[in-house]
C-alpha cells in the first residue's frame, strides 16, 4: 500500500514534468525559420524526439529527486535501506520497451530521411565550388556567381566539388548539410520554399578562415529568378566579348575578388597561402628548385592556367586549384590587373 | 621535504630562470636567423614554448634534482636533437635538402623522427626499460621494488599500482589543467564576436589541442583509477606486469610532451580530428600531433593488456565473475575497447604522417586515394573511445551508490553487462560520424539503427540507478553529490544523443554547437563527476586525510550550474545555427550574450576546480587523520587502514557474500 501511494505520486510527477519540459523546451523555439520543402519533415522528427527526451527526462529525473527528499536519512536513524536486489521482469521491461522504441524511432527516422530525399526530376542543376575560403556557384546558362540565388518552389540539385579541402553546405534554415570532398561530386537537393535572404556557411573545418567561408543565399520568386539568370547571362555574354577583345584592369579586379584568388594572394605584399600579386609584373621571382623566373605575362598565364608548373619559393607545391574554367579572355584581364599593381 | 636535494623555494626560481632562459634563446636564435632584432618576438609563440619547456625542466629539477623525470625530460629534449641532426645529416649527404639557416636545417622528416627518437630517449632516460634490459644481459632484478619513502617516488619509476595510480591520477589532473586553460583562452575569445584577442592559426591550434589534451588527461585519469583500485579491489598484490605497468604510464608523459610541441612548430588547424587533406597542407605542428597520439596510444593499449589479465588471472578466492565489484566489470569492458580498437586512430594517423612524409596518397583523391577512408579508421577508434572514457565513470557511479543509498545496487547482473554490452554495441556505430561525409548513402540506416541501439543498454544503468534510490536511506556527503551530479549531466548527454543518430536530423546537427553541447554533458557526466566522486571518496585511502567537505560542497555546487549553463547554451546557440570549430561568429546571429554567458560559464567551471586543487593542498598538509572505514563501506580496501599498507593486504582475503548487500544484517563482502 506503501509502495502504492509513492507509485501514484511519482507517476502524476513524471507526467507533469514531462508537459512542463515539453512546453518550456518548444516555448524558446529551437529552431531557426523552415525555409525548405525539407525542413518540415526533419523538423517534425526533431519535436517528436523532444517529446521523447521530455518524457525520459521526467522518467528518469521525478524518481532520483523523490527517492532524495523521501528516502533520506532523517538525523539520528543509523538504520541500513530496504534489502531489494533487484526484479528481473521489472528489469526485462526497461529492456524491452527501450528496444521497442529504438526500433520505431529508426525505422521512422529511415521514413523520414526517404521524404527529404525524394527526386524530382525537373530539378534544376547548379555546380558550386568551395574552396578556402569562399563560394562560386557556376549555372547552365554560362554565368558565375558569388551569391547563390535560387528560384521558391522548384527542386534544385547543387552539384558540389571542392578544389582544396572538405567543406560543409549548410544554410541553417534548409536544416540540410552535405560535405564537399575533393576528388568527387557530392549532391545537395533542396526545395526553397521562403522567399528571403540567408546565408551559407561551411560547416566542415576547413582551416585557418573557416569561420569566415560564407556567402549569400538569395531566395527569390519564380519571375524574380528568371529575371535575375536572364539579366546575369546577358552580362556575362557581353563581359567575354569584350575580355576577347581587350583585357581590363577593372574586370580583372572583379575576377581576383569573385574567384577566390584574393584567399591566398594579397595586393598589400603580405604573405598568404601563395604570394602577394604586390609588384609582381616584371619581378624576377626565386623558384623552389633553385631557378629563377621573370614574371612576364608568359609566366603569369602558365601560372593561372597551371599552377603546378612552377613552384615559388618558401611556398607548398600544388597547393594552388586549378581554374580551368577561366576563359582566355578573362586570364588576360587577371593578368592586366596585376600588370596595375606596382 | 626529506631526503631531497632541492626544495619548493628552489624549485620556483629554477622555473623562472628556466623560463627566461627559453624565452631569450628562442629569441636569439629568431634574431640570428632573421638578421634583425624586432620587438614582436616577444609575442613569439615557439619562444614562449622553449620556456615553458625549460622552466619546467628548471622547476622539477629544483625540486628533485637530477632524478626520473628530469632525467627523462633532458633525455627527451637530446633525444630529439640527436634523431632530428641524424636525419639532417643524411639529407645534407644525400643532397635531398640543403641547410637552411632559417630552419637549423630541422625540416619536417627531421622533426617527426626526431620526435620519435626523444620519446623512446624519454623512456631509457627515466628508467622505464632498466629492468628489460637487465634480464636482456642476464642480470637479476628485484621482483619487488623497495620506493624510496617520501614523496620523491612519485617522480621516478615505481612498479607498485598504487604509486602508479597516483602518478597517472597527477598527471591526468596536470592535463585537465592545461586542457583546461587552453579552453579559458579561446572562450575568451569567443565572448564577443570579431577577433579580438588572438590569431585564427593560433585559435585552430588551441581550440584542436583542447581536445586531444582533455582526450589524453580522461585516458590517463581513467589509468589512474583502474591502476589503483582494480587491484586493491580484487585482492591481488599488484597488477599482473609491474613492468609492463610502468612502462604503460611513463609512455604517456613524452606524448603529453609532444602533443604540447606542436605549439611551438606552427601550430595546426584541424581540429582534434586531424581529418586530410587540410591536415596535409597544415604547419608541422600536425606531425607532432599525430605523433603524440601515436605514442599515447601505446599506454592505452598495454595498460589496457595488463588490466585484462589481472582480471582473469588474479582475483581473490570465491570472487566469481558475478561476484566481482562493478567498477571491475567497467574496467574489464573499458580495457577490451582500448586494446582492440586503439590502434586503428594509431594506423590512420600513421598513414596521414606518411602522406606528408613520404608522399604515399593515402587519402589524396588527386592521386587516387580516398579521403573518406581517413574518417573511417579514424571513427572506428575515436567513437569507441567515448566509450572508454564512460564505462569506467559509469562503473564508479554504480560502485558507490549502494554506499550512499544503503542498499545493493538494483539489478547488478545487469548492470555488469549492460557495460558489456555498451562496449560490443559501440563497434558497431562509428559511421554515424560520417552522415554528411559523402559515404554510402544508404549505409547511413543500419548505422542510425545501431547507434539507437546503444540507448538500451544505457537505459538499463539509468533506470537501475534510480531504482537503487528508492527506499534507500540516502545521505549526500560531496562524493555523493558528484555521483548525483553525474547522474543528471550525463542524463542530458544521453537524452541529446538520439536526434544525432537519426540521419535526417542530424543532417541538421552536425558539426554545431550542438554536438559540442551534447558531447561535454556525456564526458562531463560520464568522467569528469565520477572522476571527482572518486578522488573525493577515495583520497583517505591512498593519503590517509579526508578531503575538506565544506570546500567540496563549494566544488560541486559552483560546477554543476556553471556547467548546465553552458552547455545548454551551447545546444541552444548550435540549433539556432552556430558552427563548431570557428574562430568568430557572424554578429547578426544575435549569439553574443549566449557567448558571453557561456564564457563567464566556464570561468565558473575552472574556479570550482582551483577550489578542489586548494582542498588537496590544504588537507595534505593537515594533520587530520582519518584512517577508518569512514564510508562505512563493505568493499575490500577499506577493511585494513588507510593510507594502504606497501603491500596491499596482510593476508589474501575470501570473498563469502555479495558486493553490495547492504541492510542484509550478518552478511559480509569479504573475510579478512
Amino acid at each position: 500500500m506503501q509502495n502504492m501511494r509513492h507509485y501514484v505520486i511519482m507517476a502524476v510527477l513524471v507526467v507533469v514534468v514531462a508537459v512542463l519540459t515539453y512546453s518550456g523546451l518548444n516555448s524558446l523555439g529551437l529552431m531557426p525559420v523552415a525555409a525548405s520543402a525539407q525542413a518540415l519533415p526533419i523538423d517534425w522528427l526533431f519535436d517528436l524526439q523532444v517529446k521523447a527526451m521530455a518524457f525520459f527526462f521526467a522518467v528518469v529525473i521525478v524518481p532520483l529527486a523523490y527517492s532524495l527528499i523521501v528516502f533520506r536519512r532523517r538525523d539520528g536513524d543509523t538504520s541500513e535501506g530496504e534489502h531489494i536486489e533487484g526484479n528481473t521482469p521489472l528489469e526485462l521491461t526497461w529492456t524491452a520497451i527501450p528496444l521497442v522504441i529504438v526500433i520505431a524511432m529508426g525505422y521512422i527516422g529511415a521514413s523520414n530521411l526517404a521524404q527529404i530525399r525524394a527526386v524530382d526530376p525537373q530539378a534544376a542543376q547548379i555546380k558550386v565550388t568551395g574552396f578556402q575560403w569562399g563560394w562560386r556557384f557556376e549555372y547552365p546558362q554560362g554565368f558565375t556567381s558569388n551569391t547563390l540565388y535560387l528560384p521558391a518552389d522548384q527542386q534544385v540539385v547543387l552539384q558540389m566539388e571542392s578544389l582544396d579541402v572538405l567543406h560543409s553546405f549548410w544554410v541553417p534554415e534548409f536544416r540540410l548539410k552535405q560535405d564537399l570532398v575533393p576528388g568527387r561530386i557530392t549532391e545537395y537537393r533542396i526545395t526553397p520554399t521562403r522567399v528571403g535572404d540567408y546565408k551559407v556557411r561551411c560547416a566542415e573545418i576547413c582551416g585557418t578562415s573557416h569561420a569566415y567561408m560564407e556567402a549569400p543565399v538569395k531566395v527569390v520568386s519564380r519571375a524574380d529568378y528568371d529575371i535575375w539568370v536572364a539579366d546575369q547571362t546577358a552580362q556575362a555574354q557581353a563581359a567575354a566579348a569584350a575580355s576577347a577583345g581587350q583585357p581590363d584592369a577593372g574586370r580583372g579586379r572583379t575576377l581576383y575578388e569573385e574567384s577566390g584568388c584574393k584567399a591566398c594572394h594579397s595586393l598589400d605584399g603580405s604573405k598568404g597561402v601563395g604570394p602577394t600579386w604586390k609588384g609582381l609584373f616584371e619581378e624576377s621571382v626565386a623558384l623552389a628548385d633553385g631557378t629563377s623566373v621573370t614574371a612576364d605575362e608568359a609566366y603569369l598565364i602558365e601560372s593561372i592556367k597551371m599552377p603546378g608548373a612552377k613552384t615559388v619559393e618558401g611556398y607548398p607545391p600544388n597547393a594552388m586549384p586549378s581554374f580551368t574554367y577561366l576563359k582566355d579572355g578573362q586570364v588576360a584581364d587577371l593578368v592586366a590587373f596585376i600588370k596595375t599593381l606596382k | 621535504m626529506n631526503r631531497s636535494p632541492g626544495s619548493f623555494s628552489r624549485a620556483v626560481l629554477f622555473l623562472f630562470v628556466g623560463l627566461l632562459a627559453g624565452l631569450g634563446l628562442g629569441i636569439l636564435l629568431h634574431t640570428l636567423t632573421s638578421g634583425v632584432f624586432n620587438a614582436t618576438y616577444f609575442a613569439d609563440i615557439p619562444s614562449w614554448m622553449l620556456g615553458f619547456l625549460l622552466g619546467t625542466l628548471g622547476f622539477f629539477y629544483g625540486l628533485l634534482g637530477y632524478f626520473g623525470v628530469v632525467r627523462g625530460l633532458i633525455f627527451q629534449v637530446l633525444g630529439t636533437l640527436l634523431g632530428a641532426g641524424l636525419v639532417s645529416a643524411v639529407r645534407a649527404l644525400l643532397k635531398t635538402s640543403f641547410f637552411d639557416l632559417a630552419t637549423f636545417g630541422l625540416t619536417e622528416p627531421a622533426w617527426v623522427f626526431g620526435g620519435l627518437v626523444g620519446a623512446v630517449a624519454f623512456l631509457a632516460g627515466v628508467g622505464a626499460l632498466s629492468d628489460w634490459w637487465k634480464w636482456a644481459r642476464g642480470e637479476e632484478t628485484h621482483d619487488h621494488h623497495e620506493d624510496i619513502p617520501g614523496w620523491r617516488k612519485y617522480f621516478g619509476v615505481s612498479l607498485d599500482h598504487k604509486v602508479i595510480g597516483i602518478q597517472y591520477t597527477f598527471t591526468s589532473l596536470l592535463l585537465l589543467s592545461v586542457g583546461g586553460l587552453f579552453a579559458l583562452i579561446f572562450r575568451t575569445e569567443l565572448a564577443k564576436s570579431g577577433l579580438d584577442i588572438i590569431s585564427l592559426n593560433f585559435y585552430n591550434t588551441l581550440m584542436s589541442l583542447h581536445g586531444m589534451v582533455m582526450i589524453v588527461s580522461i585516458l590517463v585519469g581513467i589509468a589512474g583509477v583502474i591502476n589503483y583500485l582494480v587491484p586493491l579491489l580484487i585482492g591481488a598484490q599488484d597488477m599482473a606486469f609491474p613492468r609492463l605497468n610502468a612502462f604503460s604510464y611513463w609512455v604517456a608523459v613524452p606524448a603529453a610532451v609532444l602533443l604540447l610541441a606542436s605549439l611551438g612548430l606552427g601550430g595546426f588547424d584541424t581540429g582534434w580530428t586531424g581529418y586530410p587533406p587540410l591536415a596535409s597542407r597544415a604547419p608541422v605542428g600536425i606531425q607532432m600531433f599525430y605523433l603524440g597520439v601515436w605514442v599515447a596510444g601505446w599506454s592505452s593499449i598495454l595498460g589496457a593488456l595488463n588490466l585484462i589479465v589481472t582480471v582473469l588471472r588474479m582475483r581473490a578466492k570465491g570472487m566469481t565473475a558475478f561476484r566481482m565489484p562493478i567498477f571491475v566489470w567497467a574496467s574489464l569492458a573499458t580495457s577490451i575497447i582500448s586494446l582492440t580498437a586503439t590502434q586503428l586512430i594509431g594506423l590512420s594517423f600513421q598513414m596521414s604522417m606518411f602522406q606528408r612524409l613520404f608522399g604515399m596518397p593515402f587519402f589524396d583523391a588527386a592521386k587516387g586515394g580516398n579521403p573518406v577512408l581517413f574518417q573511417h579508421l579514424f571513427w572506428f577508434y575515436s567513437h569507441p573511445a567515448v566509450y572508454v572514457f564512460v564505462l569506467p565513470g559509469l562503473g564508479i557511479i554504480s560502485e558507490l551508490l549502494p554506499v550512499f543509498v544503503r542498499k545493493p545496487l538494483f539489478g547488478y547482473r545487469w548492470v555488469a553487462l549492460s557495460s558489456i554490452g555498451i562496449a560490443l554495441v559501440g563497434f558497431l556505430v562509428w559511421a554515424h560520424h560520417m552522415f554528411t561525409s559523402g559515404m554510402n548513402e544508404y549505409l547511413r540506416v543500419p548505422f542510425m539503427y545501431s547507434t539507437l541501439l546503444v540507448a538500451v543498454p544505457t537505459g538499463v544503468k539509468f533506470f537501475s540507478w534510480v531504482a537503487t534510490l528508492y527506499k534507500g536511506k540516502i545521505t549526500t556527503p560531496v562524493p555523493m553529490l558528484f555521483v548525483l551530479g553525474g547522474i543528471v549531466v550525463f542524463l542530458m548527454g544521453g537524452l541529446s544523443g538520439p536526434p544525432n543518430a537519426t540521419v535526417s536530423t542530424d543532417l541538421h546537427l552536425h558539426d554545431t554547437y550542438f554536438i559540442v553541447g551534447h558531447f561535454h554533458d556525456t564526458m562531463f557526466g560520464g568522467y569528469i563527476f565520477p572522476f571527482f566522486a572518486a578522488l573525493y571518496y577515495w583520497f583517505p585511502k591512498a593519503t590517509g586525510k579526508r578531503l575538506n567537505e565544506t570546500l567540496g560542497k563549494w566544488h560541486f555546487w559552483l560546477m554543476t550550474p556553471s556547467f548546465l549553463i553552458l552547455t545548454l547554451f551551447m545546444m541552444r546557440v548550435g540549433l539556432l545555427g552556430m558552427r563548431r570549430r570557428i574562430a568568430d561568429y557572424d554578429p547578426a546571429l544575435g549569439f553574443d550574450p549566449w557567448h558571453l554567458a557561456m564564457t563567464i560559464a566556464a570561468f565558473g567551471i575552472a574556479l570550482a576546480v582551483l577550489i578542489f586543487f586548494y582542498n588537496i593542498y590544504k588537507t595534505l598538509k593537515s594533520d587530520q587523520m582519518a584512517t577508518g572505514n569512514i564510508w562505512n563501506s563493505r568493499s575490500p580496501e577499506w577493511q585494513v587502514p588507510s593510507p594502504m599498507p606497501a603491500h596491499n593486504y596482510d593476508h589474501e582475503f575470501e570473498v563469502v557474500g555479495e558486493p553490495y548487500d547492504y541492510g542484509l544484517p550478518g552478511s559480509t563482502y569479504v573475510k579478512m
